[in-house]
């Protein structure tokens, strides 16, 4: 059964220009509940790797730098 | 903790399992009833934002008060509201460390709403007593209990999931396996007790936006509690009991009456009508919210437009600041401004809660199951209408009891048969190339839920559903996972599976209604007092299959007149029945 690949717009925007993610700053990846977001390693930001979002908001409330938008998913605006 | 490679076990006196509200508190109070027993605390994300009041909570639902109500009237509030199937002993040990939890959380730095004498300012939302009391700045409750839990030097472990109990040779608990959901790493935990706080089932059914993780409860609480304490033999009960909320339509959060109420707002019918005389959640409210949704005079809202600017102005902080905070974000993208426009609701999908309902892993006044070592408490163990409250009482109850039952006992010993078992079934997504993705499997099931067990209930419906779950199960063997993550994923799509099928099964063993919508069987349209006066249990039977048997309500402590056992029966305003 060979897979697709299904691409989505997805909730969770990083700023790459405020997120500190390449001084090690992993704090939106440790909150989410859901641990949808992730480090890319190559660019030095946080972004969201998998489409799994409660736009709950911890990831936003508590970013350092302001860096994280949460909104809702496009199915439910 | 043991790895694959290795043979080290962790050997632990209580687990908790799960990070969110109850589970806090049960490894707290365990670590405070004896300060050397190794507790931990496992969260399947991180406990400083987890469970259902990740981003704080709005209030309490149900504190009983001196002053504003008695722990006897409570009792009977929760008796009526659930149709007479409670046992009463449960709800009672609720009511009566209430007013103490509240003081103690107040001690820790909870802020809760107080008059100018400052006395607590509890509001009226019940349809008989009164007991919700505010906490405008409840957001910062997680903060407050992670800073108990450093002080008592609780050990945390994030990013782990239980995926089976472990049991002894006499059916008693003996450990757990635990899956890392970053790294695929499964490790295994003797254990003399564990406490469940996994909260509610909150992925079983689908919401009509279709987005898997827009959900009511936090997407995370998948039923793991539930599955994990029916698997090691312990019996569930009121399953058949549903939770289903009236939501703010595809936004799918709290409305939120509750909140609302004490200000002036209601839910109202398209004409702006108010048609139910109470906003407390119950079934019997939820039938008549369903009744005026499916009428001429549907859909449902929340109305607010009539109150002054400095009203809405207070509401709108509470509201877009605790609990669901991204509401506010909805609004404005929809044009919903509360001054303007009523708010258009619906009914959520179903799932288990018995912080709302009564769903849950049957438990005693002691916070016990009924297999020795394991305690549940919070959204999943069944005390009916538990909310955050009662979440925090059971599980410093389960939490002391715990520590008691270390005392006196040893640990089992683990039957290595099992744990090797365990690894295989939970490992195989990830081994294979390629399959069905734990995605679509989840999807089709949860569709499946909607589509044959939502109600109004049909039987021959609910049978349908059963085999549907079956080739669901039977498809299992081709599910592929393709990283660590999506195998969290596929293990909790496996809890869901199991909860579908609990859910089914209570269902149809019941064949009465009851508590208004959540057990509305249209073949079955009369509440029969002379048969199913009872719980319904269930439990995992010989042929692995759900099976479900009648447990007597214990005598209660507190006597009902006939009047009042019909109080929540006349929830309609009588001017609007049809």
């Amino acid at each position: 059964m060979p897979l697709a690949y299904t691409p989505t717009s997805v909730p969770v925007i990083v700023d790459a220009e405020a997120c500190i993610a390449n001084k090690g700053c992993t704090v939106c990846v440790d909150v989410c509940p859901l641990d949808v977001l992730a480090i890319d390693k190559e660019n030095g930001t946080a972004y969201m790797k998998y489409d799994e979002c409660w736009y709950c908001m911890p990831c936003e409330a508590d970013c350092p730098t302001n860096a994280v938008k949460v909104e809702i998913p496009y199915l439910l605006r | 903790m043991t790895t694959e490679n290795t043979e080290e076990i962790m050997q632990v006196d209580v687990l908790v399992i799960g990070g969110g509200t109850a589970g806090p508190m049960a490894a707290v109070k365990a670590k405070q009833a004896n300060p050397k027993l190794n507790v931990v605390l496992l969260e399947k994300a991180n406990v400083k934002r987890s469970g259902a009041i990740s981003m704080g909570m709005d209030g309490l639902n149900n504190a009983v008060i001196p002053g504003h109500a008695t722990p006897e009237q409570y009792v009977k509030e929760i008796t009526v509201a659930n149709d007479g199937i409670v046992n009463q002993k449960t709800v009672m040990a609720y009511a009566e460390k209430s007013f103490d939890m509240i003081n103690l959380l107040d001690s820790w730095g909870v802020k809760f709403e107080k008059d100018e004498t400052g006395d607590y300012n509890v509001k009226k939302v019940h349809h008989m007593g009164t007991y919700v009391l505010p906490m405008p700045e409840g957001h910062h409750m997680k903060r407050i209990l992670y800073r108990q839990l450093k002080k008592h030097r609780v050990k945390v472990i994030n990013r782990y999931m239980v995926t089976r109990l472990l049991t002894g040779k006499n059916g008693e608990l003996a450990g757990a396996v635990l899956l890392n959901s970053r790294t695929a790493e499964i490790a295994v935990v003797q254990a003399k007790t564990v406490v469940l706080c996994t909260g509610a089932a909150g992925r079983l059914g689908l919401p009509s936006s279709g987005y898997l993780f827009g959900t009511y409860e936090n997407p995370t609480n998948a039923g793991d509690g539930y599955a994990l304490a029916y698997h090691a033999g312990a019996e569930l009960s009121g399953l058949e009991c549903y939770q289903i909320n009236p939501l703010i339509k595809d936004y799918n959060g709290p409305a939120c009456a509750y909140v609302t109420g004490p200000f002036g707002g209601y839910t109202a019918n398209a004409d702006g009508q108010r048609f139910i005389e109470c906003d407390y959640w119950s079934g019997q409210m939820m039938l008549e919210f369903y009744r005026e949704l499916e009428s001429g005079r549907g859909p449902v809202f929340l109305k607010l437009d009539h109150l002054a600017e400095e009203t809405i102005k207070e509401i709108e902080e509470i509201l877009h600041s605790n609990e669901r905070p991204s509401r506010g974000r909805f609004h404005e993208r929809r044009g919903n401004n509360y001054r303007e426009r009523m708010v258009e609701m619906h009914i959520s999908e179903i799932g288990f809660c018995s912080g709302h309902s009564a769903s849950g892993v049957w438990v005693d006044e002691n916070a016990r199951t009924t297999v020795p070592g394991i305690y549940a408490a919070g959204d999943l163990a069944c005390v009916p209408h538990n909310y955050m409250l009662g979440a925090f009482v059971y599980g410093a109850i389960a939490g002391e009891d715990a520590a008691n039952y270390c005392a006196e006992n040893d640990f089992a010993e683990l039957d290595l048969e099992q744990i090797t078992a365990e690894k295989q079934r939970v490992l195989a997504p990830l081994q294979r190339e390629d399959g069905i993705t734990p995605y679509q499997m989840e999807y089709k099931l949860r569709r499946m839920v909607n589509d044959y067990l939502q109600p109004p209930k049909v039987t021959k419906k609910m049978e349908i559903g059963l085999e549907r779950f079956n080739e669901i199960k039977h498809d299992l063997q081709y599910m592929s996972a393709k990283d660590p993550h999506e195998l969290m994923r596929a293990t909790e799509m496996q809890f869901i599976l199991d909860c579908a099928e609990m859910a089914a099964a209570a269902s149809l063993y019941r064949t009465e209604s009851r508590w208004g919508l959540y057990h509305y069987r249209v073949d079955y349209p009369e509440t029969d007092d002379a048969n199913w006066y009872c719980h319904v249990q269930t439990v995992k039977g010989e042929t692995e299959q759900a099976e479900c048997f009648k447990r007597e309500i214990d005598p209660y402590i507190i006597e009902l007149s006939d009047d009042e056992k019909g109080a929540y029966n006349k929830l309609r305003v009588a001017s609007t029945t049809a």
